[in-house]
């Protein structure tokens, strides 16, 4: 694993919290690159492992995708849906500007 | 009259059945008992008045002979589970005012048996912890203790505690690494994780999907049997769910395990693991012999990646799922400059640390340019650790190990470094990672006087291989004790 051992930077603090949508203080970068680089460490000797030719395993059990017909089974509950909405009105779901 | 509170599911079945008590006088005394034991926080949100509810409409069933597997006990459901018209709150500000308006499958499925709910039960974070300390909601106090107030483990602690300290008569939980187990070893109960599948997820708040899966903390290996055989079973609303039939698991319990082959994996020890925890293996090791089970050294050589594999894979899926707490459709919402700056506010005011640091990772670890290092290099280990499960069972029928590497450990332990927290799951999160059923069974008391679990591994779907196994262990051990009242 070549790349990840030069470790999280502060800046890659900040491109992750941006893509992770969390909000974080630039006092705080330094902090969380540390515990990042911690864990990271640690899951470095994954790299000992030889995993060549080795499927990945994906799911817990062994099994298909089960199908089902597409109709709506559980429609026409507009107000259960809206219930926990921090903001709504006239059966919609009201949320900030996103285009302006 | 005898204190219902101390009886086994079981017995409290039967008592019902010969018509000793109602269902509304068992309820009562929990409600009771509930009552006095605010200090443990072990609920989020109690549901005492729907449970006399429930309790008066379940003697009304039996009166007019409608009686459920689970008719008329008084239960209770980790916060984890989607409750309809009951707040669920994973434990976290997010969520902190959810109320579903559907039902979990567990709990529906519980319902259907004649279930009382009690309340719904402290976790960890988003089941996200060993100790129940990155609750929302201040940590669950452990009944057991040692001078000072102790851990209950986690991530389902308020489960693990409610149970040993006689709060309610069994109770859900959810296992992603070893949230059942080892909060189970460290409250001298009884934690079985079925196999991926057998309990539905849906309505279950997800951590990371391809580990989740619920499952019972009972009392005795026999209640977490009659408790697993309601919260099992097939349902279409869950894509992984198995539709295999449930077993009579409560008739596997008291069965010999003469013949049957019990693997001990040298590669489960630790450095700085108590050497009472070695010992106690050891002595379970001798019960099963002597209990007529063949004793087989067996390899698990992948074992010592498990913990890094899943630090991988579960931060990554939870990072995934977790992307629907954007505070649009239901949860908290903190307004900010713009869409983004509300979104960013939202997730960081209504995620604890523990959820963030694990978003964080899983967000880095499937990023671009560290995808195949990472998440997809684990995910192959993965595979190599499910090989050495396989390999296992050509020579063994079960596996034999400790739960945890410790006993519980004081409340507000300054942890500086979360590897060492995550070290709590170096046991149990074997069994996520292949899919496989797990059990802790109280084995005995510790020179503190706290409790220690030996562990049962099974092959898929053999539950009923590791509900006998699990009865022959606890049978041996004959654990009978019970923590001091000191919260009263």
């Amino acid at each position: 694993m070549a790349e990840p051992e030069h470790g999280v930077s502060r800046d890659d603090v900040k491109k992750i919290a941006r893509l992770a949508r969390l909000h974080v203080e630039d006092s705080q970068c330094g902090a969380i690159a540390d515990d990042l680089n911690g864990i990271l460490a640690w899951i470095e000797q994954l790299g000992e492992v030889d995993v060549e030719g080795v499927e990945p395993m994906t799911s817990a059990v062994d099994m298909r995708a089960p199908m089902r017909p597409d109709i709506v089974t559980a429609g026409g509950i507009r107000d259960q849906i809206l219930a926990n909405a921090p903001k709504a009105e006239d059966g919609f779901f009201v949320v900030p500007r996103s285009v302006e | 009259m005898t204190d219902l509170t101390k009886m086994t599911l079981a017995g409290a079945l039967d008592g019902l059945t010969a018509g000793d008590f109602s269902s509304v006088e068992l309820t009562d005394a929990h409600i009771e008992a509930c009552e006095a034991a605010s200090g443990l926080n072990a609920f989020i949100t109690p549901t005492f008045d729907l449970a006399r509810d429930q309790a008066k409409a379940s003697d009304e069933r039996r009166a007019s002979g409608t009686v459920g597997k689970l008719e008329g006990a008084p239960l209770g459901m980790k916060d984890l589970f989607c409750t309809e018209g009951v707040k669920s709150t994973a434990a976290s500000k997010i969520l902190g005012d959810f109320t579903p308006t559907y039902e979990s499958t567990v709990s529906a499925n519980m319902k259907a048996d004649g279930m009382v709910m009690l309340g719904k039960l402290n976790l960890d974070q988003f089941a996200m912890g060993s100790a129940n300390e990155t609750s929302f909601y201040g940590p669950v106090i452990n009944p057991w203790r040692n001078g000072e107030d102790l851990v209950s483990g986690g991530s389902s602690g308020g489960s693990a505690s409610a149970v040993a300290a006689g709060l309610c008569l069994g109770a859900t939980a959810t296992d992603t690494g070893g949230s059942i187990r080892q909060p189970a070893s460290f409250t001298g109960t009884v934690g079985i994780k079925p196999t991926y599948g057998r309990c539905s997820r849906y309505g279950i708040v997800a951590f990371a999907s391809s580990l989740d899966q619920a499952g019972p903390i009972a009392k005795t290996v026999e209640d977490a049997a009659i408790l697993l055989e309601s919260m099992a079973g097939y349902d279409p609303k869950d894509s992984t769910s198995l539709n295999e039939t449930v077993p009579d698991w409560r008739g596997a319990c008291g069965q010999s395990v003469k013949g049957l082959r019990v693997g001990v994996p040298k590669e489960y020890t630790i450095d700085g693991m108590p050497s009472e925890i070695e010992a106690l293996w050891q002595q379970g090791v001798d019960w099963m012999r002597d209990a007529g089970a063949e004793i087989v050294e067996v390899s698990l050589p992948h074992t010592k990646y498990a913990l890094p594999v899943y630090y991988v894979v579960a931060p990554a899926e939870a990072s995934s799922n977790l992307a629907r707490y954007d505070g649009m459709r239901y949860g908290l919402r903190v307004d900010g400059e713009n869409l983004a700056d509300t979104y960013e506010r939202t997730r960081t005011e209504g995620f604890g640390d523990e959820v963030r640091r694990r978003i964080m990772i899983g967000t880095y670890v499937l990023s671009a340019g560290y995808y195949d290092a990472y998440y997809l290099r684990a995910q192959k280990v993965r595979t190599k650790i499910a090989d050495d499960f396989r390999n296992a069972w050509d020579s063994c029928d079960v596996l034999l190990t400790p739960t945890a590497p410790s006993a519980a450990f004081p409340v507000g332990r300054k942890i500086n470094d979360p590897v060492q927290m995550y070290l709590n799951d170096v046991f149990t999160v074997t069994a996520n990672l292949a899919g496989l059923p797990g059990i802790s069974v109280p084995a005995a008391l510790d020179g503190n006087g706290l409790p220690l679990g030996l562990q049962v591994i099974g092959k898929a779907l053999d539950e009923s291989t590791v509900f006998k196994a699990a009865g022959a262990l606890e049978k041996a051990a004959g654990f009978t004790a019970k923590p001091e009242k000191w919260w009263i």
